[in-house]
């Protein structure tokens, strides 16, 4: 794989160790995790910060036979807690999609329904809570994504080839974080067509009358 | 290394001992953190119980090279509370093989557990209004925008140390 060179943001990380950021955001943090072990590092740093939390709380009574009941529920699970054993950890990945993107498509790339959203560009919106809103974008080779800007955060994550717009040049992996003031226009790499995982915190903003008219059509 | 070895003997020999006195340590923290993040205290000790029976069922998957004890306790508390209180979906990163098949290295897990105690120290040393806003972070309490203002934390020292870890992870896997 190639060097990733944009990675997730202190604040993105730090609210996801929380537990504080919109389903979408965490999809999309969770699938760069998987992709790189600098921020996987920096996650498990955050995590630590949570663990200083808790060693630092004033302790709270517990209720009377607290313990007992813990043990109570340990022993009602005992019987079948050989079924209960830890999911096997799934390192051996083949495809393009980390296992946390393959339980929201189900599946891998092939398992993607796509929809033609104009311009030769597919997407496929996927469920998660009311939060925010989460897409994978399949931008064929040298087509550029509509002209858009948006009105809260909008994470994009490159998943295969790569794309260029006003901001930089962003490869697999590579994650570009595009605030309200941003108007961009993604335009994917020649050679390969572009897959990318993006999500917002609300809906985007489309220039240009067609799109406009699209945008209820197409859910995002 | 704190709490390591009273995990390592609910592992090995279903130590009740040791689990009583992880429990006496924890639960109270636990059940602080919950209702700290919103829960009443009924659903506090409900979830803190449940928390701590996962603990003893799953102690065989803490690995000392990725986190201190109070660290894995906190994200199994914060993962519940995302589950059960917001009663919202959490993705989680592709699993790598941590855990005690891996054979651990022994200097990487004392290293980690020592780094986790000296940020604990950083910690306490914050300036005040800093502490706070880390604090309510991890309530729950801010947006992902409101905790742009708690990060610049003394983590240089403690992520070094874990892509340490993760190098040597990826290296013995191929
Ligand atoms: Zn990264």
């Amino acid at each position: 794989m190639t060097e990733i060179k944009h990675h997730l943001t202190d604040d993105l990380l730090m609210a996801y160790s929380a537990g504080a950021l919109p389903e979408g955001f965490s999809l999309v943090v969770a699938t760069h995790i998987s992709l790189c072990d600098e921020c996987r590092a920096r996650m498990l740093a955050f995590d630590a910060v949570g663990g200083a939390v808790v060693d630092d709380l004033s302790p709270v009574a517990l209720s009377e036979g607290s313990f007992a009941e813990t043990l109570a529920r340990i022993d009602a699970v005992g019987a079948d807690a050989g079924a209960e054993t830890a999911p096997e950890p799934t390192t051996a990945r083949s495809g393009v999609f980390p296992t946390p993107l393959q339980a929201y498509v189900g599946g891998d790339l092939e398992a993607v329904r796509w929809r033609r959203v104009g311009g030769g560009v597919r997407q496929a919106v996927l469920r998660v809570d009311r939060s925010s809103r989460v897409r994978l974008l399949h931008i064929p080779a040298g087509t550029a994504v509509p002209d858009h800007g948006h009105r809260g955060t909008e994470l994009t994550l490159v998943l295969q080839g790569a794309f260029r717009d006003e901001v930089d040049h962003f490869g697999t992996g590579d994650i570009e974080i595009a605030t309200e003031e941003l108007d961009h226009q993604p335009v994917a790499d020649l050679g390969e067509d572009c897959i990318c995982l993006a999500a917002t915190d609300a809906p985007l903003r489309f220039h240009g009358l067609l799109p406009r008219i699209a945008q209820p059509f197409l859910g995002i | 290394m704190a709490w390591v070895t009273e995990i390592t003997a609910i592992r090995e020999a279903q130590d009740r001992k040791a689990f009583a006195a992880l429990f006496a340590y924890f639960a109270p923290r636990v059940k602080s953190f919950l209702m700290k993040s919103g829960a009443s205290a009924d659903v506090a000790e409900d979830v803190s119980q449940d928390v701590m029976a996962t603990v003893w069922r799953k102690a065989h998957l803490f690995d000392p090279r990725k986190a201190s004890v109070s660290t894995w306790i906190f994200t199994i508390a914060r993962n519940r509370r995302i589950d059960i209180l917001r009663k919202q979906r959490r993705p989680e990163p592709e699993e790598l093989p941590w855990g005690p098949e891996a054979a651990p290295d022994q200097a990487d897990a004392l290293a980690l557990q020592q780094e986790s105690e000296q940020l604990r120290s950083a910690m306490a040393e914050l300036p005040e209004k800093q502490k706070d806003l880390v604090l309510r972070a991890y309530f729950g309490e801010l947006t992902h925008r409101e905790i742009s203002e708690a990060t610049g934390l003394p983590l240089g020292t403690i992520k070094s140390r874990l892509r340490l870890a993760l190098d040597r992870l990826r290296h013995q896997m191929k």
